[in-house]
């Protein structure tokens, strides 16, 4: 579990706060996104959980312990972080960039190969590819090695800072739904970053609207923010109004079709579960 | 050529001291320039100054330098010891800014994440930034190299043997085969030390081979 206090950071005392009076729980084993436009505070608050920003006021929990009394590097052996452009070491091999996360918790080279290549397994990438350096993979295999990466973390949290922002639109939505399968697998407790609405409410259990200096305009499941927006900013940021989102059914002949604001077809309404 | 053959004994002899009046001077420069040009690259306000003083080091003329530091340090002329430290300091004023921009070379994201995923500060410096910083400083260790082994027949001026004894010697006594014997030895040597630094360059960082393949392809 992770929660945030309170939590303000201003990186100096002439600049306003990037993150105001910001609080916030993630219940263990499940997904929340935060999710807000270029500079609004995501990366600050991602990084005051393993420490890579100290806040100026408010504290950061870790499963009810206050990160300011661990030691930050043991901290961030323990916690998973993802990042964009994958942020792999360029002169060490998708394996070794994995093995590396064990190895530093402690861990023989053998026993951090295997379990390296066990994650790359998991995370789907070719076998044949775990020896080649990140410049000869392609950015959505670069991608998968840094989830990787982030999994091989042993605590059970996981960052995650716009991980999927670099990579084309296809291999964005395969890597999403890569995701979501291990997640439902390992059941981390995910705190993950965008600024594409789409993603958020595909991934996140719970959304966190964000505007200006980490303030949070909304909190709630995507249902939830899609029915009821919490104001005409969120209402404009989840595009509320925009009229692929504005659904409605239309009978033709007893079935009915769902289309959207533009009377295109999206599917068929049915009474069946999935 | 006949000049030569009869006196391979003493070539090899010259030859084998003037390596070691080159590589040991470049040696304990990258050495010391490790720390300082860190240092540079940690603390910007120092690097101006740090990397200033280099430059003005460099400016010395070598013969100068050869007759000063002997008085200064207490270390007769006519020694080994005199030649390998002045040839330090200028291999030291190289490598001090080789170092500092060999640093700065390294993708700041390669460095937050190695932060991110619990290097420490020693281990981020020796295991990531070190090795990313290869192919510039490995670029600036050659030219070190190089250019000392060219400053060593200096040395044959105040009296130290090297193969620069050949030019000095070669001249008193007008023998035109020592001299360019001296010259051809001198390239070959600087040639050979070179070849044997990008030897170890491709040894020690495998994964460039694989980058500039990709950057071709
Ligand atoms: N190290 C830093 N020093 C000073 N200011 C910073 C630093 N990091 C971030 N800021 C400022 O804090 C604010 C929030 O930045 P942050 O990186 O958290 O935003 P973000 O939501 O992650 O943006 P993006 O979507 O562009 O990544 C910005 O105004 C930024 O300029
Ligand atoms: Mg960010």
């Amino acid at each position: 579990m992770i929660e945030f206090e309170g939590v303000t950071k201003r990186y100096s005392s002439a600049s306003g706060a990037a993150v105001d009076d910001f609080s916030l729980v993630v219940p263990r084993g499940t997904t929340t996104v935060l999710v807000g436009s270029s500079g609004c505070g995501k990366t600050t608050l991602l990084r005051m959980v393993n420490r890579m920003v100290d806040p100026t006021r408010g504290r950061v929990l870790l499963d009810g312990e206050d990160v300011a009394g661990r030691d930050p590097v043991a901290l961030r052996r323990s916690v998973g972080y993802v990042m964009q452009n994958s942020g792999l070491l360029p002169h060490r091999t998708a394996a070794q960039n994995v093995a590396v996360v064990p190895r530093l918790a402690g861990r023989d080279r053998a026993a951090a190969r295997s379990r390296s290549l066990e994650l790359l397994e998991l995370v789907g990438l070719d076998p044949e590819l775990a020896d080649r350096y990140p410049a000869q993979l392609s950015g959505g295999q670069q991608q998968r090695v840094g989830v990787a990466r982030g999994l091989a973390a042993e605590g059970d949290v996981l960052l995650m800072d716009e991980p999927f922002g670099a990579v084309d639109p296809v291999v964005r939505g395969e890597l999403q739904h890569e995701l979501l399968r291990i997640q439902r697998e390992l059941s981390r407790t995910i705190l993950f970053i965008t600024h594409d609405v789409e993603e958020a409410f595909l991934l996140g259990e719970e959304v966190v609207i964000l505007s200006r200096g980490g303030h949070v305009e909304q909190r709630g499941t995507p249902a939830d923010v899609l029915a009821a927006p919490a104001n005409e900013f969120v209402a404009a940021f989840v595009g509320a109004h925009r009229r692929d989102r504005r659904l409605r059914v239309d009978e033709r002949d007893g079935v009915r079709l769902v289309v959207d604001g533009r009377d295109r077809p999206l599917g068929v309404l049915t009474d069946e579960a999935p | 050529m006949r000049w030569a053959l009869d006196n391979l004994g003493l070539l090899g002899q010259l030859t084998i001291a003037h390596a070691r009046l080159a590589i040991v001077p470049v040696a304990v420069a990258l050495l010391l320039a490790l720390p300082l040009g860190a240092l540079a690259h940690r603390v910007p306000p120092l690097r101006g100054t740090l990397l200033g003083l280099a430059g003005l080091l460099y400016t010395i003329p070598s013969l100068a330098l050869f007759v000063l530091l002997p008085p200064m340090l207490g270390i007769p002329y006519l020694s080994d010891l005199n030649v390998i430290i002045a040839l330090t300091l200028y291999a030291l004023a190289l490598l001090v800014r080789t170092v500092t921009e060999a640093l700065e070379s390294v993708p700041p994201d390669a460095v937050a994440s190695a932060r991110a995923i619990g290097y420490n500060g020693t281990s981020i410096f020796l295991a990531v930034q070190l090795p990313l910083a290869g192919p510039v400083l490995l670029a600036g260790l050659r030219v070190a190299t190089v250019s000392t082994v060219s400053m060593v027949t200096v040395g044959a001026l105040i009296g130290v043997s090297s193969l620069g004894s050949l030019f000095t010697d070669g001249l008193q006594r007008r023998i035109v085969p020592e001299v360019l014997t001296g010259v051809v030895l001198t390239a070959l040597l600087a040639l050979l030390l070179d070849v044997l630094l990008q030897l170890a360059g491709r040894v020690l960082m495998p994964w460039l081979r694989a980058e500039r393949a990709v950057a071709t392809a």
